[in-house]
C-alpha cells in the first residue's frame, strides 16, 4: 500500500507557536494514522446501519441528530440524515464495514484520502474554533461525541467534540494546508504545541 | 472656504447598521446563518403534466412570479451544512421565518428506494 504523504507539508512545524510564552493554551495534531469511511443508509435502514457501526468499531451511535460516539482512536458520528463518518486506526475499515453493510442497507465511501483529520486540544479550543465556524462550540450546544458540519469561509469541514476541550476537525485534504495555516494564525494569542 | 462641515452619516452606514443576519433553524443542524444556505426557488410552482404542449403552462410554470409581499413557500439547500433540500416558509417582507422542514418529507414521500 502506498505511504499516505500529510497535505500539511513543510506548514507542519512541531515545537511551540505564537504567544506561547505565556502558556500553551492548544495543542494541535494531525491524525495521520486512521482510516475516514462515509456511510450513508437508504431511507428505513438507519438501524440496521447503526447496528452494522456497533458490529464493526464498538461504538453505539444514538439515532439522533448529530449524535455520536468516540472511544480511543475510533469515532463515528452522524452529520446528515442517514449519514455518518466512521474513523477508526485501522487500513481494512471499510472492508470490514462493506462485509457488514450490503448494498441493500447502504453504501460506504472511503474519505481517508480525500479528508485531513486534525486535532485541536486545550482549554482555549471552543474560544479558537469560534473564530473560524459560525456555530455554538459551548458543551451545552455541542455535546460530546456529537458531531457537526459546516462552513469556513465557505469551506466544508466535518467537527466532532471529543471531551470537554478536544475537537476532531476533517477537512478537505486540498484545503488542509491552508486551513491550518488559518487555525495556527487563528490560535497564535493563545499559544499553540503543533505535535 | 469658511464655515463648517455638519457631518453626516453616510446612508450605506446606516443600512449597514440596520442590518441583521438571517438565521435558519436546519431541521437536522439546529440554528445556522443564511451564508450556509443556497435559495433554490420558488416552492408553490406546480409542474405540468411532463405528456402535455400546453405553451401557456409551460411558459407559466419555467418564467411566472408571484412574488408575494407577505408569506411565500421557497426551496432551499442547506450547502453548508447537512447538504439536505429544505422548504422554507419566510416572509418576503421581513425575512421571518414561519416553518422549516425537509423537502423529501413534502415532494417525495411514500416513494420506494429513495434515498435519505
Amino acid at each position: 500500500m502506498a505511504e499516505p504523504q500529510s497535505p500539511l507539508g513543510h506548514t507542519f512545524v512541531p515545537g511551540d507557536h505564537g504567544n506561547s510564552a505565556g502558556g500553551i493554551g492548544l495543542v494541535l495534531t494531525e491524525r495521520n494514522d486512521v482510516s475516514i469511511v462515509q456511510v450513508t443508509a437508504w431511507r428505513g435502514t438507519i438501524p440496521a446501519i447503526l447496528a452494522a457501526i456497533s458490529d464493526v468499531t464498538g461504538l453505539n451511535v444514538p439515532d439522533k441528530p448529530g449524535a455520536g460516539r468516540s472511544a480511543g482512536e475510533k469515532s463515528a458520528f452522524g452529520f446528515s440524515p442517514g449519514r455518518y463518518f466512521i474513523v477508526a486506526p485501522s487500513d481494512d475499515l471499510e472492508e470490514r464495514l462493506r462485509k457488514a453493510i450490503p448494498l441493500e442497507t447502504g453504501t460506504i465511501i472511503d474519505l481517508t484520502h480525500g479528508r485531513t483529520a486534525i486535532r485541536i486540544k486545550g482549554p482555549w479550543s471552543e474560544w479558537v474554533l469560534s473564530k473560524l465556524f459560525a456555530i455554538d462550540f459551548s458543551e451545552h450546544g455541542f455535546p460530546v461525541g456529537f458531531g457537526r458540519a459546516t462552513l469556513h469561509h465557505d469551506i466544508h469541514t466535518n467537527i466532532q467534540r471529543i471531551d470537554a476541550e478536544t475537537f476532531d476537525l476533517y477537512v478537505f485534504r486540498t484545503f488542509a494546508r491552508s486551513f491550518w495555516q488559518t487555525l495556527g494564525h487563528a490560535a497564535a494569542e493563545v499559544g499553540y504545541r503543533v505535535e | 472656504m469658511t464655515g463648517t462641515i455638519e457631518k453626516q452619516t453616510p446612508p450605506q452606514q446606516i443600512r449597514f447598521r440596520d442590518k441583521k443576519t438571517m438565521i435558519i433553524k436546519c431541521p437536522y443542524c439546529g440554528p445556522r446563518d443564511v451564508i450556509e444556505f443556497t435559495y433554490q426557488g420558488d416552492a408553490t410552482r406546480q409542474r405540468p403534466d411532463p405528456a402535455s404542449s400546453d405553451q401557456t403552462a409551460w411558459n407559466a410554470y419555467v418564467y411566472d412570479r408571484t412574488n408575494p409581499m407577505g408569506s411565500h413557500r421557497e426551496f432551499w439547500l442547506h450547502a453548508g451544512g447537512c447538504r439536505q433540500h429544505l422548504i422554507i416558509t419566510r416572509d418576503m417582507a421581513t425575512h421571518v421565518i414561519s416553518s422549516v422542514g425537509f423537502a423529501r418529507d413534502a415532494v417525495s414521500s411514500g416513494r420506494e428506494g429513495d434515498r435519505p
